[in-house]
């Protein structure tokens, strides 16, 4: 191992590494270069320092509710109004600050023109701006804790919203900002992917990371500003005494919940898209093969961006909304599924006659195809009307929905981290550590959260603060299991930090990616590219091969061009 | 269709028709869940196949195709196959067809009841189920006669609750301002457990109450006698009971404990500081008008919050209640 010390400044230059040279990091000093900065790659690392410390913080919320619920009756701990508080801020925090951002925002800012093999995004100021409409978003969110923390779930559902007495209006205009964070990033994702891409980069030759990012920006510029609607609507009718859901102002508390997950079941959507266009990235290169069904998968982003603005009465089926709209959206919900299990087939069949290398990122992959699946065929039980009827709102849901956006979306951003780290900050982390870490993760997870599909399907309703002693070994797993989750994360964590000041140098191309981001320098330079590179195959990852000297992967001689797919 | 409904219910049902609960699915208590258990039986196992291969797959890849000396790169394959694509796409939509017609059909028999069910009103409430029977008779739980179809007909008066049986595979969100129906028919007598499963405060997870299956003659026996408890019952007996059943129990607290409401611990006979300053004696009338009219006097340290009960509470009952607080020393 050799530290960054010890390296000379051409051994550096030559596996592509500019440590200590000019890059990104080093272009520009002081915190004025960095809050005013345009440059995607600085405003990603920003986005990433956002969202991870509010993973962090939503996080510290779960365990205390996971704590509460190692006793079925009163706690010590916090009393029921402040479980129902702490369930709506872990609620709140990771899916407004936390997984609708985190791919995106984060890992998509600092990879998106790099894939296309831009200068920047389409609209850089918006980019900024975009970060700073999150920060405000945030600051009001965090506010709302010290003027009376919100109890309403983050689903915010009236009448109960409307006449609360804790400060739902400060919460909600924070959602309603941080709205508009999302929307600046989508219509600049939406506008980047159609104008910047690089000669020889058709729309079928895009990485599928792209197809994830775009189906996701489409999603957010049509569905948020219906959410914004909502929630000023809310507002309205709270501050203003304006009947539009309160029964007891002449409203339809359904109306809300028809309007919410307008919004917000697309906005699983949001959540789950781009990290499925991790894991198509992430399958093929260590896998070291072409992806399997490229045009598949990339239709299949579409399609579940079309179908997911269809679906949102199957949140309704108990809610009193009429047969007729039960049937249509349980229908259309079923239709869903597909486009999603034709991705995993996908992803399996790359593996086969692959050279599968089990670094850190493809454990991920393993991690998130075993989680994502029960995830998604634990919604086969959910979209059917009759078994639905049953599970509603009971743990069922709460252990779906994990596996979908935790075992789903959050082990893929993992994955994601852990691939685009060496570029990110020029440094490997350490492999082993890497590993470990994520296989407590796994573990931890699974034994948090499948305990409550059993739970859920005998009955336990979510939300609770008591609960019925027969339920009690259920519970007691899970927090054993949300326990050894967090260790895995803390481990990950202390690697990653850690591999900032004593990490090995990274090569440009650490693991042999053919998408254009491996082409350039590590960390890259401001401009990102000396010479606007050509795209080829995003995944010919058979054109590169591991060079010892280098420590990393480089072209095959002759150079196979861009071969055809 | 209705064929192949039937026979892959028999088909799986041996994983979950059960009496006493499995590992997935609780007791059996009515004659909706036999149907509901089998559509998740066939969920469960088409699941299982799904994951099973997929895993299997991804771990015989990573075993035989594992990157190691001498295998460093991947062997050549096709990089698509639109026959085996389609496949998989097409094979999945026949099975969640299949699903979805199947959890439709199930769901509407659950939503049609009998023409000639017994009919019981339910009231949600911050944080209590009340349940009134046809002869005025108001009950904390809900009690019915086994074999006979019953149906609810469910109203909240405050915000949404969530009305859940879970041996019944039965639940709906109870409004306010909207009657939500909901029928069943109970066959096995015991005492089932329910919950409200939609989020609503404070005592979300407080508002348990249960279903009583009485042996066929037992409930109409159990509803003369609950019927009549004011006559039946001491007087203080008869106040506890409207305590419990008619919301005072939600607020008010018999041990001293703090709660919305004061609580009324020694309160019959004792000076009680009202907003303003004034002290007033909790004597009969006193009670009787804090019953009635909740905002007339309002004790120091808490909110005017209090519905009245004006034409909820008869006069007899309110003697009954006063009755109990006189105990409560």
């Amino acid at each position: 191992m050799t530290s960054n010390e010890t390296t000379a400044a051409a051994d550096l230059a030559a596996m592509g590494n500019t440590l200590g040279g000019d890059n990104y990091l080093t272009h520009g000093r002081g915190l004025k270069s960095w809050i005013f900065t345009l440059d995607h790659k600085r405003i990603g690392v920003m986005y990433l320092v956002a969202i991870l410390s509010s993973f962090f913080l939503g996080g510290v919320f779960a365990l205390l509710v996971r704590t509460k619920l190692l006793t079925p009756g009163n706690s010590a701990i916090m009393s029921a109004d402040h479980y129902n508080q702490m369930f709506t801020l872990h609620g709140a925090v990771m899916i407004f600050l936390f997984v609708i951002p985190g791919i995106p925002a984060a890992l998509g800012n600092f990879v998106l023109p790099l894939m296309l093999g831009a200068k920047d995004v389409a609209f850089p100021r918006l980019n900024l701006a975009s970060l700073y409409m999150w920060v405000a978003g945030a600051v009001l969110a965090l506010v709302s804790i010290s003027t009376g923390a919100v109890d309403t779930g983050w689903t915010f559902y009236t009448p109960y919203s409307t006449t609360t007495n804790t400060s739902v209006i400060t919460m909600v205009a924070g959602v309603f900002i941080l709205g508009f964070s999302s929307i600046f990033t989508g219509l600049n994702f939406v506008v980047t992917i159609h104008k910047l891409r690089p000669a020889g980069m058709s729309w079928f030759r895009m990485p599928l990371f792209l197809w994830g990012i775009y189906g996701t920006a489409i999603i957010q510029i049509m569905a948020t500003p219906v959410l914004g609607i909502t929630l000023l609507l809310l507002i309205a009718e709270r501050a203003l005494g304006v009947g539009i859901f309160d029964p007891a102002l002449g409203g339809d508390p359904v109306l809300f919940q028809h309007f919410f997950w307008f919004y917000s079941h697309p906005a699983v959507y949001i959540m789950i898209l781009p990290a499925m266009g991790v894991i198509s990235e992430l399958v093929s290169v260590f896998s070291r093969k072409h992806i399997f069904g490229y045009t598949f998968i990339a239709l299949s982003s579409i399609a579940i961006a079309v179908i997911s603005f269809l679906v949102w009465g199957h949140h309704m089926f108990v809610a009193g909304q009429s047969s007729l709209a039960s049937m249509i959206f349980s229908a259309l919900t079923f239709l869903v599924a597909i486009p999603s299990a034709v991705k995993v087939f996908n992803w399996v069949a790359t593996m086969y006659k692959g050279s599968i290398w089990l670094a850190t990122p493809m454990v991920y992959v393993l991690s998130f195809l075993f989680l994502f699946g029960i995830g998604g065929l634990t919604g086969l039980f959910l979209g059917s009307l009759a078994t639905d009827v049953h599970l509603h709102d009971t743990y069922f849901v709460v252990a779906h929905f994990h596996y979908v956006m935790f075992g789903g979306t959050v082990i893929a951003f993992m994955g994601g981290l852990h691939y685009w780290w060496p570029k990110m900050f020029g440094r490997m982390y350490n492999d082993n550590w890497g590993r470990i870490a994520a296989l407590l993760v796994f573990v931890g997870f699974n034994t948090t959260f499948f305990t409550q599909f059993v739970m859920g399907s005998h009955g336990a309703p979510r939300r609770s603060y008591h609960y019925l002693p027969e339920f009690k070994v259920y519970h007691q797993l899970s927090t054993l299991g949300s326990y050894i989750l967090a260790i895995g994360f803390v481990i990950a964590a202390v690697n990653l930090l850690h591999s900032l000041y004593r990490g090995r140098p990274a090569p440009a191309n650490p693991w042999g990616g053919a998408t254009l981001e491996w082409r350039t320098t590590t960390p890259p330079a401001h401009d990102n590219f000396a010479v606007e590179p050509v795209a080829g195959d995003p995944y010919d990852v058979e054109a590169w091969r591991y060079d010892k000297a280098v420590g990393g992967f480089v072209l095959r001689e002759p150079a196979r061009g861009p071969a055809a797919g | 269709m209705r064929l192949g409904f039937d026979i892959l219910g028999r088909l799986f049902s041996w994983a979950t028709v059960q009496t006493e609960g499995t590992f997935w699915m609780p007791v059996q208590g009515s004659t909706g869940a036999e149907p509901v258990d089998r559509i998740f039986g066939f969920i469960f196992w088409v699941s299982v196949f799904f994951f099973v291969l997929i895993v299997a797959l991804m771990v015989a890849f990573v075993v035989r195709y594992r990157r190691r000396a001498g295998r460093e790169d991947a062997e050549d394959s096709a990089h698509h196959n639109t026959a085996l694509e389609l496949t998989w796409t097409l094979i999945p939509i026949v099975i969640v067809v299949f699903i979805f017609a199947w959890g439709f059909k199930a769901y509407l028999d659950m939503n049609t009841p009998p023409a000639n069910s017994y009919e019981v009103l339910v009231t949600g409430q911050k944080w209590k189920w009340l349940f009134t029977y046809p002869n005025g008779h108001v009950d904390e739980n809900l009690h019915v006669a086994i074999d006979t179809p019953v149906r609810l007909v469910m109203t909240s008066e405050d915000v949404i609750h969530g009305f859940y049986i879970p041996a019944f595979r039965l639940k709906r969100d109870v409004l306010p301002g909207r009657y939500v129906k909901v029928w069943f028919r109970a066959i096995k007598q015991g005492e089932y457990q329910i919950y409200c499963t939609q989020y609503c405060g404070t005592g979300h997870s407080d508002m348990w109450a249960k279903v009583v299956v009485h042996e066929p003659g037992g409930f109409e026996r159990w509803l003369d006698e609950a019927g009549n408890f004011l006559k039946t019952m001491p007087p203080a007996q008869a106040g506890e009971r409207l305590f419990r059943t008619r919301g005072c129990a939600q607020c008010h607290s018999v041990d001293g404990a703090g709660g919305t409401g004061p609580t009324f611990k020694a309160l019959f006979g004792h000076p009680v500081p009202l907003e303003g300053g004034k002290t007033v004696t909790a004597d009969e009338d006193y009670v009787r008008e804090s019953i009635m009219e909740p905002q007339a006097k309002i004790v120091a340290g808490f909110q005017p919050v209090m519905p009245t009960f004006k034409g909820r509470l008869k006069d007899q009952e309110i003697t009954a209640i006063i009755e109990y607080l006189k105990t409560l020393r």
